[in-house]
């Protein structure tokens, strides 16, 4: 299954709307509910990050035989440092972002935490890509 | 326990149109950075938070809550409930503290969580 989305980068209600409409796909499958929620928490917290810090983008999720792949891409500011954006607690979330209890700079560890591999590529000033992978 | 018997056990006020009232609810998580909601609680878990915008929806559904308790008789922003009742997530809410809440929960359950 191949599944291609538009983040809006400027509507905040509809967040999450993608991770929720793959996740629905993914039960549909019979994919088992460990991977599911791994997916679905990994891929929210990418979400997120397309439309807070991205300024909105694009998503690929497929399903394979053997893995989950979902990949993200924008064209916003890039991350200048990754390995300070990786780091818990660290965020450049501005305080309206954080007053919708956003911005407690934990996706990235997420992202980490509940895959088997992601991978980031940016750079400043041309955009950032994400992609996740879980294994089934 | 189950969703209805944990309505009714703490007089809780039912906000969405219907209560599912036979999921079950396996555990309790509180907190109000959704980024930690998300990693941090567990699947079936009752969510308490003061948090009432429309984001909430999602992070419910996504982390499979078994309902959201609004806290300190915070009142939702507009959508939130409509919202809800199509991803089918109960939304509950109390004058009681977040403290309070979790002291409930801890009640109901017999402290067989912790
Ligand atoms: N798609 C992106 N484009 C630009 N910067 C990003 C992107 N994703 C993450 N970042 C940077 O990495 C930081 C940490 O991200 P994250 O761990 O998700 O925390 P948070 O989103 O809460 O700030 C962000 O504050 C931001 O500076
Ligand atoms: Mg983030």
């Amino acid at each position: 299954m191949l599944k291609h989305y538009n983040i809006d980068g400027q509507d905040f209600s509809i967040a999450g709307e993608a991770s929720s409409d793959f996740k629905r796909r993914l039960k549909k499958l019979g994919i088992s509910p460990d991977v599911i929620r791994r997916v679905a928490i990994a891929m929210y917290e990418a979400e997120i990050n397309t439309i807070i810090h991205g300024g909105g983008g694009e998503c690929d999720a497929e399903v394979s035989n053997d893995k989950i792949t979902v990949t993200f891409t924008d064209h916003g500011p890039g991350i200048k440092d990754i390995d300070l954006a990786m780091q818990e607690g660290y965020s450049t979330a501005t305080e309206q972002i954080r007053e919708l209890g956003f911005g407690a700079g934990m996706g990235l560890p997420n992202i980490k935490n509940y895959t088997d591999d992601m991978e980031i590529e940016t750079e400043v000033g041309k955009g950032t890509v994400v992609r996740l992978i879980v294994k089934l | 326990m189950k969703v209805s018997e944990y309505i009714k056990l703490g007089g809780y006020e039912l906000l969405t149109k219907s209560d599912y009232g036979d999921r079950e609810i396996d555990g309790c998580y509180t907190g109000d950075l959704l980024s930690w909601v998300m990693g941090r609680a567990e699947e079936d878990n009752v969510w308490i938070t003061v948090m009432s915008n429309i984001n909430i929806v999602a992070v419910a559904s996504l982390s499979g809550a078994a309902c959201i308790v609004l806290a300190e008789g915070v009142s939702p922003d507009e959508g939130v409930i409509k919202k809800a009742d199509a991803q089918d997530i109960i939304v509950l809410r109390s004058d009681k503290t977040a403290y309070e809440l979790c002291a409930d929960y801890f009640k109901f359950t017999n402290n067989d969580k912790l």
